[in-house]
């Protein structure tokens, strides 16, 4: 692999007069993990949401296979998974009902796995309770099942193991590595000190701007 | 946990566009439903203002009557914008509308789906219930069929520029008062239409008129609206 999957040029952003980022630059390649490091404020979440095309706020680009991702946004979606701050889960639907709808969203994910996925982040036997009457981390879990049942190439994690137990992170960590070795990548932000096996690449948004 | 990875360049499963519409409408339905408050409130407001009315002006039936069409067409009008913040404000707050950002299925359908589900819920009992209303305020029988069809015809309308509306207020915390100053002035044309169709129908006019322009407000807010709307969610996401 040659061509980088994922390219970012000159990233600059500013947001209420103050600039998070400046001349950013960065790629992931097919089987990298990158952990976006920062303090609080730092605008990690800011970045996610420019790297998935939430936000527009931005100056410069950023490649998808070489091609603008603003031109290839169609196929960009297609391969991508994104785990937002809010974990995007109805608090009236069950589980079930969730990932049913997710699949029905997300081409790439596959229906038919929705109730292995579930047992996966250990939901089973809560599959049809109706999400509000789940505690916080298993409403997270809920998103996290997503994971287990799509063939996104790109996975874009923001706090994935925030309110969950250690087991969890463990075996979510393991998930993560796992996708990177069957020909994915993840980029994540996480306050959490990743023990995972292969490689890992950082990017520290605080150090970033001290250089500038 | 070894399944091998979708290739990008290999042809990718795609949802029908059918099974999408119904997925979507499917779950907004769903969501309405197990949240019954939000559906009965618009439904209590417009029986509020038929009922109000005569207390307020007058009992007096020959009176009432002429007041009918315009009262029942305004009632159904503010119902219908009543609800209308609600419609991406949980999906804005969980974080769902962001993931409908990301689909790569076309927009435009989804939000297309939201609205008629939307208007099931609101615009099609408003439509249901206006004939008793009519009663309530002496509307003549003769009224009746004009204010169905004239309210079956122009509420989606009503709702499909209303989700322009709440589409561009979602992301800010108080969009309420913003929809109506946004909306309004779009409402207007078809709140005189409307009570126009029924209030020929009461006089034994034709009706075909007023009909044919409501269909064509409906008929171009369906073709253009969803694509305000999907451009207005990726505005206020984006913020």
């Amino acid at each position: 692999m040659s061509e980088p999957l994922l390219e970012v040029r000159q990233l600059l952003c500013e947001r209420d007069d103050r600039v998070l980022f400046e001349n950013l630059d960065f790629s992931l390649n097919v089987g990298e993990v990158l952990q976006i490091e920062g303090t609080n404020g730092s605008g990690k979440t800011t970045l996610l949401r420019i790297l998935c095309g939430l936000t527009s706020h931005y100056e410069g680009d950023i490649f998808w296979h070489g091609e603008l991702r603003t031109q290839a946004r169609e196929a960009f979606n297609r391969s991508l998974l994104y785990f937002g701050h809010q974990p995007g889960v109805k608090a009236v639907l069950t589980p079930l009902e969730n990932l049913h709808w997710y699949s029905a969203m997300h081409p790439s994910m596959d229906a038919s796995r929705v109730l292995w996925a579930l047992e996966q982040v250990g939901l089973r036997g809560y599959e049809d309770v109706p999400c509000h009457m789940l505690s916080a981390g298993q409403n997270r879990r809920v998103s996290l099942a997503r994971l287990y049942m799509n063939d996104a190439i790109l996975w874009i994690l923001d706090e994935p193991f925030t309110a969950i137990d250690k087991q969890g992170v463990a075996q979510q960590e393991a998930l993560i590595a796992q996708h990177a070795i069957n020909g994915g990548a993840v980029i994540l932000t996480t306050h959490h000190e990743l023990t995972m096996p292969g490689p890992l690449r950082r990017l520290n948004l605080d150090q970033v701007r001290e250089t500038l | 946990m070894n399944q091998p990875l979708s290739n990008p360049d290999m042809p990718v499963k795609q949802t029908g566009m059918a099974v999408l519409f119904c997925a979507v409408m499917k779950r907004d339905l769903m969501l309405a439903f197990r949240r019954r408050s939000d559906l009965l409130n618009p439904l209590i407001f417009f029986l509020m203002v038929a009922s109000l009315f005569p207390l307020g002006i007058s009992p007096e039936p020959t009176f009432l009557e002429q007041l009918a069409p315009g009262v029942v067409w305004v009632g159904a009008l503010l119902a219908t914008l009543l609800s209308m913040d609600s419609l991406f404000r949980s999906d804005f707050d969980d974080g769902t509308l962001e993931q409908t950002l990301l689909s790569p299925q076309p927009l435009f359908l989804v939000v297309l789906a939201k609205v008629i589900a939307h208007w099931a819920m609101t615009g099609l009992p408003l439509t249901l219930m206006a004939p008793l209303l009519g009663l309530m305020l002496f509307l003549p029988t003769e009224g009746m069929g004009g204010l169905m069809l004239s309210l079956l015809i122009g509420t989606p309308t009503l709702s499909l520029i209303g989700a322009i509306g709440a589409a561009l207020t979602v992301g800010l915390r108080k969009g309420g008062v913003l929809i109506s100053l946004l909306v309004l002035p779009l409402y207007i044309p078809v709140l005189i239409f409307g009570a126009g169709a029924v209030q020929a129908a009461v006089t034994g006019l034709p009706l075909g008129g007023y009909l044919a322009l409501l269909g064509a407000m409906l008929a171009l807010g369906i073709a253009l609206a969803p694509l305000a709307i999907a451009a207005a969610l990726r505005i206020s996401v984006s913020g």
